[in-house]
C-alpha cells in the first residue's frame, strides 16, 4: 500500500501553497485543509505504515492506533475551529506558520519511532514560534526568542537521549520508554519541558501571552499536549509523574489569582490542567490513561474557547489587562456567554466537558488510595474555578464598568467560540458518545448523585468564597504588574550573571591589551634608546677602535684553534 | 470606541446595586441549601473524609480562602512594575 502517509502532511504541504492564493480565498482554503485531512484520517486502517529508509534507519511515520487518532482528531478540531475564528485575517506567516505547526503536531502524534517524533517535535518549535512573533511588538519578539531557545534546547535534549537509548538497545521504535536509563531520562526531561513541567513551565506564561489574537488559539492547542501524549505513550505508570502532576496543578493557581493579563492567567490555568493529565499518566490506571487523555481532548476545546474569547477582547477592545477592563458585557454579551461556558468547562461543572474528563483522573487518584494527592486535585479543582471560571470573565465582562464600549466580536469568531461550546457541553452532558475514542473501555459513571452534589458544593463555597472576598474588599485588585516566576532566573540572574562575565572578560582583554602596549612601549623606548640619534649602538666610531677591535678578535681566534 | 459611557445608554438589570444585592441573597440561600441536603445524600467515596458533612463545601471555601490569602502575600514577594523586564 502507499496511499497511507500521515493527515498531518496534508497540512504541511497545504501551508506552502498558501502565499499563492489572493487574500479571500484564504479563509476557505483554510478551512478546506482540516476537513481533507479528517476525510483521509477516516481511510486509514489500524496498524504501522509510512516505513521510510532515511540514513539507514526504518522509520514508521505513521502509526494508527487509538490513542494517535484520538489525537489528531481533536488537533483537527482545534485547526478547524482556528481557521473559522481567524477568518479575517490576511497574514501570510500566520497563516503558513499556523497549518505547519498543526501538520507538525498531527505529525508527531502519528510518529512510530524517535526519530520521526524528534523531526516533527522540532518542526513544531520552529513554526509555533513566529505564531509569537506575528504580533510584531518588540516584547513578543523578546518572548519568541526566549520561547525558541527553551524548545530547540528540548529537542537537543530529545536527540540525545534518543541517539544514548538507541546506542543502548539498538531500538528506535517509540513504545513505552519508563525511566529506566540515561537515554530514556533524557527524553523524558525533552518531554517534560514541552510539557511545562514544574520549573520548566515558564516558556508558556511567557510567550503565550504575546503571541497574536488568533496564534495562541492555536498555541494553546498543541504544543503540550503532544507533549501529553508522548508521555502517556512512553512513560505510562512512571511513579514521579504523579507529585510532578500534582505540584503541577497546585502553584500556577497562586499566580493566576495576582495575575493582571487575562491571557497570562490563562496560560497559568493552562499549566494547572496539564497537571491534572500528567497525575492520569503517572496514576498509568485504564482509567487514568483514559481520563488524562480524555482531559486533553476537553481541554484542547475550552482553552480554545477561553483563549478566543479573551482574544475577542483584545481584538476589540486592544488590551486583557484585568485591571482596564470590566463591564464588557454590555457590549459583547455574546462573548461574555461563551466565555462563562468555557469557564464552566474548565471548572468541571455538572454538564460540562471536564467534569467527565477531570473526574476521571480523580478517581483514577481515589481508586488507587492516593490520598494526599487527591487532596491536592481537590484544591486544585476549587482554586481553578476561582481563578479562571469566576476571576476571567468576572474581571473581563462584569466587575466595575470601565466605561470601554465596542462592538460585538465579528461574526466568525463568534461561530468558532459557539461551536466550541456546544462541544464543550457535548462531551459533558453526553459522556457515552465521547467515551468509545478513548483507548480503554470505559465503565466509568461520572452522574451520580454523590458526585454531583459533591462537585456542585465544592464550586459553590469556592464560589462563595470568591463573593465575600471581594464584598469584603478582601480580594486583591487587578493592578498593572509583573510577577516573578522561575523565568527571573535566566531574565534577571542568568542576565546579570552573563553580564558580569562579560564585563570580567572585557576587563581582562583590556588589561591584556593595556600590558602588551606598556610592553611594547617599552620596547620601542629601549630600541630607540640604543639606535636612535645619540643611542650608543647609532654613534660613529673612530677606525682606530674598529681596527683595535679586529685584532682582539683575530687573536682570540689564533689562541682558540692552538687548543 | 467610545470610553465615556453615553449618558443615553440604556440601563442594564445588573447596573442597580439592588438587583446585584438580591442576586447575591439567592446564591447564599443556594449554598446552604447545598449544605443542607448533603445529610441526604447516600455516600460511596473512597476516602473517610468523604463522609462527612458537607466535606466538598467547606474544602472549597477554605481552600479558596487560604488560596487568595495567601496569593496577596505572594504580592510583597513577587510583584514588580510592569516593566520590570523591559529597563
Amino acid at each position: 500500500m502507499t496511499g497511507e502517509f500521515s493527515p498531518g502532511l496534508i497540512l504541511i504541504v497545504g501551508a506552502l501553497l498558501v502565499p499563492l492564493l489572493p487574500g479571500r480565498l484564504r479563509g476557505p482554503y483554510l478551512l478546506a485543509l482540516p476537513l481533507i485531512a479528517f476525510g483521509h484520517l477516516m481511510t486509514l486502517p489500524y496498524g504501522e505504515f509510512g516505513r521510510v529508509q532515511f540514513l539507514g534507519l526504518n522509520l514508521i511515520t505513521l502509526r494508527v492506533d487509538k490513542l494517535s487518532v484520538l489525537f489528531c482528531y481533536v488537533f483537527l478540531i482545534a485547526a478547524f475551529l482556528a481557521a473559522i475564528y481567524a477568518w479575517h485575517l490576511r497574514d501570510a506567516v500566520q497563516q503558513i506558520a499556523g497549518l505547519i505547526y498543526i501538520g507538525g503536531a498531527i505529525s508527531a502524534v502519528f510518529a512510530g519511532d524517535l526519530v520521526t517524533l524528534f523531526i516533527f517535535w522540532e518542526v513544531i518549535a520552529i513554526a509555533s514560534a513566529f505564531l509569537v512573533w506575528a504580533s510584531r511588538t518588540r516584547r513578543a519578539y523578546c518572548a519568541g526568542m526566549r520561547y525558541i531557545v527553551v524548545h530547540v534546547g528540548s529537542g537537543v535534549l530529545l536527540l540525545a537521549g534518543i541517539l544514548l537509548h538507541y546506542r543502548q538497545t539498538g531500538s528506535l521504535a517509540f513504545e513505552h520508554l519508563g525511566l529506566v536509563s540515561p537515554g530514556t531520562t533524557l527524553i523524558f526531561l525533552a518531554f517534560g519541558i514541552k510539557c511545562a513541567f514544574p520549573l520548566l513551565h515558564n516558556w508558556l506564561q511567557d510567550a503565550y501571552p504575546e503571541g497574536t489574537v488568533t496564534g495562541t488559539v492555536l498555541l494553546s492547542a498543541f504544543t503540550t499536549k503532544v507533549a501529553v501524549y508522548a508521555l502517556a505513550r512512553g512513560y505510562a505508570g512512571t511513579d514521579v509523574l504523579v507529585p510532578i502532576g500534582a505540584t503541577m496543578t497546585a502553584f500556577p493557581i497562586f499566580y493566576a489569582v495576582i495575575e493582571n493579563d487575562l491571557r497570562r492567567v490563562l496560560a497559568y490555568s493552562l499549566n494547572n490542567q496539564l497537571g491534572f493529565m500528567v497525575v492520569g499518566v503517572g496514576l498509568g490506571s485504564e482509567l487514568a490513561l483514559n481520563g488524562a487523555v480524555a482531559h486533553a481532548f476537553a481541554d484542547i476545546i475550552f482553552k480554545a474557547l477561553l483563549f478566543m474569547s479573551m482574544g475577542a477582547v483584545l481584538f476589540r477592545v486592544g488590551t486583557v489587562k484585568g485591571s482596564e477592563l470590566g463591564g464588557l458585557y454590555k457590549s459583547m454579551p455574546l462573548t461574555a456567554g461563551f466565555c462563562i461556558v468555557g469557564a464552566a468547562s474548565i471548572s468541571a461543572f455538572p454538564l460540562f466537558s471536564a467534569f467527565v474528563t477531570k473526574s476521571m483522573v480523580i478517581a483514577a487518584a481515589m481508586e488507587k488510595g492516593y490520598f494526599w494527592t487527591w487532596i491536592v486535585l481537590l484544591f486544585a479543582s476549587a482554586g481553578v474555578f476561582h481563578h479562571a471560571g469566576i476571576k476571567i470573565p468576572y474581571f473581563a465582562f462584569f466587575s466595575h464598568d470601565s466605561g470601554k464600549r465596542c462592538e460585538e466580536a465579528p461574526l466568525h469568531m463568534l461561530i468558532a467560540m459557539g461551536i466550541a461550546a456546544a462541544l464543550c457541553i457535548g462531551i459533558g452532558s453526553f459522556p457515552s458518545l465521547f467515551y468509545p475514542l478513548l483507548p480503554f473501555k470505559v465503565d466509568f459513571i461520572p452522574y451520580s448523585l454523590d458526585h454531583v452534589v459533591g462537585q456542585v458544593q465544592l464550586l459553590f463555597l469556592s464560589a462563595l468564597a470568591f463573593t465575600l472576598l471581594i464584598r469584603t474588599g478582601v480580594y486583591p485588585p487587578e493592578l498593572r504588574s509583573t510577577n516573578l516566576d522561575f523565568d527571573w532566573f535566566y531574565r534577571r540572574l542568568g542576565r546579570a550573571a552573563a553580564e558580569s562575565v562579560g564585563r570580567g572578560a572585557d576587563a581582562v582583554w583590556s588589561g591584556i591589551g593595556q600590558a602588551a602596549g606598556r610592553t611594547a612601549r617599552g620596547l620601542a623606548r629601549s630600541v630607540y634608546r640604543h639606535h636612535g640619534p645619540g643611542g650608543v649602538l647609532a654613534r660613529t666610531w673612530p677606525t682606530g677602535s674598529m681596527a683595535l677591535w679586529t685584532t682582539v678578535m683575530l687573536a682570540a681566534y689564533l689562541i682558540l684553534s692552538y687548543l | 470606541m467610545a470610553e465615556k459611557p453615553d449618558p443615553d445608554e440604556k440601563s442594564y438589570w445588573l447596573d442597580d446595586r439592588r438587583n446585584v444585592d438580591r442576586l447575591v441573597h439567592v446564591f447564599y440561600v443556594t449554598c446552604a441549601v447545598l449544605l443542607a441536603i448533603d445529610v441526604l445524600v447516600p455516600k460511596h467515596g473512597e476516602f473517610g473524609i468523604e463522609h462527612w458533612l458537607g466535606f466538598y463545601g467547606w474544602f472549597g471555601f477554605i481552600a479558596c480562602v487560604s488560596l487568595v490569602l495567601v496569593a496577596k502575600q505572594l504580592r510583597r514577594i513577587l510583584m514588580r512594575p510592569e516593566d520590570y523586564y523591559d529597563r
